[in-house]
C-alpha cells in the first residue's frame, strides 16, 4: 500500500525558504557580485553553471542511494525516490552543459572543450537516460526496480572513472590521480564572487530537494489512481 | 496405512507481485510417494505457485520446505532434487538430444552419464535421433526428450506445469507412462495442470487453488468417478 | 566455488558448442567487422599517412561495433525454449551463469579479433612495429572490461522487447572510461614510444575490469531473480 504522506510542513518550510532565497541568489548575482574584470558579464552564468552541475551530481549520487536501498528491500517509494532523482538530474545536466558551453563560448571561444568536467557531465547525461530508458521496460513494477537499480548501481560506480580517466587523458601527461589539473575555477577569485557562488549551489540544492518531494507526491498520486482504476475495471468485468 | 513422510510442504506461502496478493497464506503438504494435483480457473495464481515450488520466485512470506530443507534464494544443492518439466522445453535447438542430455547432466552433476542419458533415449525412443540437431524435431518428439531431460537426474519429486498441453496422443501415452512408472518407485509429483481427464487418472489427491487461496482438497483414491470430480470442481469454482 | 568454475566452464562450452555448430553469429559478426574496416577505409583515405594515427582507435571501434552484435544474441538466445528458466531452475548459481556467459563472449569476440585486426592492418597498410607484447596485452585488458559490462547490461537488456537497441545505449556510456584508456595505451604500444604511459592506462584498465568484475558478480543474481 502506497501512503501519500501529505508532509505539508516540510514542504511549506522548503517553499517559503526557497522563494526569498532565489531572489536574494538572482540579487547577489546580478547586482551584487563584482563583475568580472576580463569575460564581463558573461561570467554571471558560472553561478547557475556550478549550481546545476552540483546538483547533477548530487541527483546522481541520490538515485545510486536509493537503487542499494530499492535492491536490499524493494518498496514502491524507495522506486520512485530513485526515478524522480533522475528525471530532475537529466534537467539539471542538460542545464549544466548548456550553460557550460555558453561559458566556453565566451572565454575560450569555443562551444565545446574536450574539459574532463564537461566531458564527465555528458557522459552523466547519456548515463541518465540509460537508467530512464531501463525504467521505461515493460513488466511489473519490481522486476523493474531491480534492473534499474543495478543499472544505476553500475552508473554510479562508473562516474568517478570516467571523471579519472578523462583527466589523465586531457593532461597527457603522466597521470595525476590527486590534485588539481588545468584550474579554471578555482584561483583568482574574488570572495564576494566565491560566497555568491556559496549561496547559488545551495539554493539550487534547496530547488533540488523540493522538485524531488514533488515530484515523488505526484508519481505517488498516480500510482493511487491506477490501482483505483485497475480496482474498477476488475469490479466492473467480473 | 502407514503415515507418509512428507516430501514437500508449504507452510503459509504468500506471494506479492507489484501491489497485488497473488497468493495468500497457502499451505499444502505433498507425502512421499504421492501425486497431488492443483487445479483452478485461470488468473488463480497457479503459475506463480508452481514457481515458488521449484524456487524460481522467492515467497514474500511464508516457507517452502523440500525434503526437510527449506528452499532459498541460495539452496543450490536442493534444486537437485526437484525435476521441473515446464511449459517450455529448456532444450537448445542446435544441440543434438545426446548433447541436450549431456550439457544438463553436467549441471546437474549425474554420475555415469553418457550410459544413463543413452538408456533414457531408448527410453523415450529418442536413440535413433540423438545425433540430429532438435532443430528438426516435432513438438512431440521435443516434449519426449524435456521428459528425458528432467528423468535424467533421478530427482525425488516431479513437477510437471501443465505437461499434457499440445502432446499428441502417443505423447500423452508415454508420458503417463513414465508417471505412473515413478508412482511405483515411491517418487511424489506435483502437476498443475486444465486436463481433469489427465489429472483424474494420475493424481491421488487433487487442491484447487481460487483467487490465491487453496479453497478445497478432495482425496481421490480411484473411488471417484471422473464426472463426480468434475462436479465437486464446479460446485467450489463457482460457489462463493 | 569450484563447482561454480566448472558450471561456469560446462556453460561456456555449450554456448560456444551451440554458437559453432551453425556459426551464424560468428561469421556475421567478423563480415561487419570487415565491413566497418571497409566503411572507414572510404571515409579516411588509407593512403594518407596521417591516418595512420586513427589505427589505434579503429581497433577497438570494430571490437566493439561487431561485439555488441554478438552481445546481443547472448542472452536472447536462451530465451528461445525459455532455456534460461531452465537454468535458473537448475542446481547452479548464478554467477556461473554470467561466469559462463563471459567466457563464451570473449572467446567469440577474441576470434572476431584475430581476423579483423590483420585485416585491418592490411587494408590500411599498417606495419606493426610496436611490442606485441603490449599490444596483446592492452587488447586482452580492454576485451576483458568490454565482454564483463557487455555481458552483464546483454543479461538486463534481454528483458526489454528492444533489446538490440537497447543494449548499446546502456554499454556505451559505461565504456567510455575504459575506451578512453584502450585507445590511448594502444596509441602508446603501437608506435613504441613511452612506455610507461602504456602501463600507467593498463594500470587504469585493470582496475576498471577489477572493480566492474565484483559489482557484477555481486549484482548479476538481481538480474536473474525476475518476477
Amino acid at each position: 500500500m502506497i501512503k501519500i504522506n501529505n508532509s505539508g510542513p516540510i514542504d511549506r518550510v522548503l517553499f517559503y525558504i526557497l522563494v526569498p532565497a532565489f531572489l536574494i541568489n538572482l540579487y547577489l548575482i546580478f547586482v551584487w557580485s563584482p563583475v568580472e574584470k576580463v569575460m564581463g558579464d558573461v561570467q554571471k552564468i558560472f553561478y547557475f553553471h556550478v549550481g546545476s552541475a552540483w546538483v547533477a551530481f548530487l541527483a546522481f549520487c541520490v538515485v545510486g542511494f536509493y537503487s542499494v536501498l530499492t535492491l536490499i528491500k524493494p518498496k514502491m517509494e524507495r522506486f520512485i525516490y530513485a526515478g524522480i532523482s533522475a528525471e530532475i538530474g537529466v534537467l539539471f545536466t542538460t542545464l549544466a552543459l548548456l550553460t557550460g558551453m555558453i561559458w566556453g563560448r565566451a572565454s575560450w571561444n569555443t562551444w565545446w572543450t574536450w574539459e574532463p568536467r564537461l566531458i564527465t557531465t555528458l557522459i552523466l547525461w547519456f548515463i541518465y537516460v540509460a537508467y530512464l530508458f531501463v525504467r521505461k521496460m515493460e513488466g511489473s513494477w519490481e522486476k523493474i526496480a531491480k534492473l534499474s537499480s543495478v543499472f544505476g548501481i553500475i552508473g554510479v560506480i562508473n562516474v568517478p572513472i570516467v571523471f579519472m580517466a578523462t583527466r589523465w587523458w586531457n593532461t597527457k601527461l603522466h597521470p595525476v590521480v590527486f590534485g588539481e589539473g588545468k584550474d579554471q575555477t578555482g584561483g583568482g577569485m574574488e570572495p564576494e564572487m566565491l560566497a555568491t557562488m556559496f549561496f547559488s549551489i545551495f539554493t539550487i540544492t534547496v530547488l533540488y530537494v523540493f522538485l524531488l518531494r514533488k515530484g515523488a507526491q505526484i508519481e505517488k498520486m498516480r500510482e493511487v489512481i491506477k490501482k483505483a482504476k485497475t480496482n474498477i475495471i476488475n469490479k466492473i468485468a467480473s | 496405512m502407514k503415515e507418509l513422510e512428507t516430501m514437500l510442504e508449504l507452510k503459509n506461502v504468500t506471494k506479492v507481485l507489484g501491489n497485488k496478493l497473488i497468493l495468500r497464506n497457502i499451505s499444502l503438504s505433498l507425502g512421499e510417494g504421492e501425486t497431488l494435483a492443483v487445479v483452478g480457473p485461470n488468473g488463480a495464481g497457479k503459475s506463480t505457485f508452481f514457481k515458488c515450488t521449484v524456487g524460481l520466485l522467492q515467497p514474500s512470506g511464508g516457507e517452502i520446505i523440500l525434503d526437510g530443507e527449506i528452499i532459498k534464494k541460495k539452496s543450490v544443492a536442493v534444486k537437485k532434487k526437484i525435476g521441473f518439466l515446464g511449459h517450455e522445453s529448456f532444450l537448445y535447438s542446435n544441440l543434438t538430444p545426446f548433447e541436450n542430455l549431456k550439457f544438463y547432466g553436467k549441471l546437474y552433476k549425474v554420475s555415469d552419464l553418457e550410459h544413463k542419458s543413452m538408456n533414457l533415449l531408448k527410453e523415450v525412443g529418442l536413440y535413433l535421433f540423438r545425433d540430429v540437431p532438435i532443430r528438426s524435431f516435432s513438438r512431440g518428439m521435443i516434449q519426449r526428450l524435456a521428459i528425458a531431460r528432467v528423468l535424467l537426474a533421478e530427482p525425488n519429486i516431479l513437477m510437471l506445469d501443465e505437461p499434457h498441453t499440445g502432446l499428441d496422443q502417443e505423447a500423452v501415452a508415454l508420458l503417463n507412462k513414465i508417471i505412473k512408472e515413478k508412482q511405483k518407485n515411491g517418487k511424489s509429483i506435483l502437476i498443475i495442470s486444465h486436463d481433469f481427464e489427465q489429472v483424474h487418472t494420475l493424481a491421488d489427491r487433487v487442491a484447487i487453488l481460487k483467487k490465491g487461496v487453496i479453497v478445497d482438497t478432495i482425496q481421490l483414491d480411484g473411488k471417484m468417478s471422473l464426472n463426480e470430480m468434475k462436479e465437486w470442481y464446479d460446485k467450489v469454482v463457482m460457489g462463493g | 566455488m569450484i563447482t561454480i568454475l566448472t558450471d561456469a566452464l560446462t556453460i561456456a562450452a555449450k554456448d560456444l558448442r551451440n554458437e559453432f555448430k551453425t556459426k551464424q553469429t560468428f561469421s556475421m559478426m567478423a563480415i561487419f567487422a570487415v565491413l566497418v574496416i571497409l566503411v572507414f577505409s572510404f571515409a579516411f583515405d588509407p593512403t594518407n599517412n596521417a591516418v595512420k594515427a586513427v589505427i589505434p582507435g579503429l581497433v577497438w571501434v570494430i571490437t566493439i561495433f561487431a561485439g555488441i552484435l554478438g552481445l546481443n544474441r547472448s542472452f536472447t538466445s536462451e530465451l528461445e525454449n525459455d532455456c534460461l528458466t531452465g537454468l535458473r531452475s537448475g542446481p547452479i548459481d548464478a554467477t556461473s551463469i554470467y561466469l559462463g556467459k563471459v567466457l563464451a563472449n570473449f572467446t567469440i569476440v577474441t576470434l572476431v579479433q584475430i581476423i579483423s585486426i590483420p585485416v585491418l592492418f592490411i587494408l590500411f597498410n599498417y606495419r606493426f612495429t610496436g611490442s606485441y607484447f603490449w599490444f596483446i596485452l592492452i587488447l586482452f585488458a580492454g576485451t576483458l572490461g568490454f565482454i564483463i559490462v557487455g555481458t552483464f547490461l546483454s543479461a538486463l537488456s534481454a528483458n526489454a522487447k528492444n533489446s538490440e537497441m537497447l543494449l548499446p545505449v546502456l554499454l556505451l556510456p559505461l565504456l567510455s572510461p575504459l575506451m578512453i584508456a584502450a585507445v590511448q595505451a594502444m596509441r602508446a604500444a603501437l608506435e613504441n614510444e613511452n612506455l610507461e604511459n602504456a602501463v600507467s592506462w593498463l594500470q587504469l584498465m585493470s582496475a576498471y575490469d577489477l572493480l566492474f568484475f565484483a559489482a557484477c558478480l555481486l549484482l548479476f543474481e538481481f538480474i536473474m531473480e525476475g518476477s
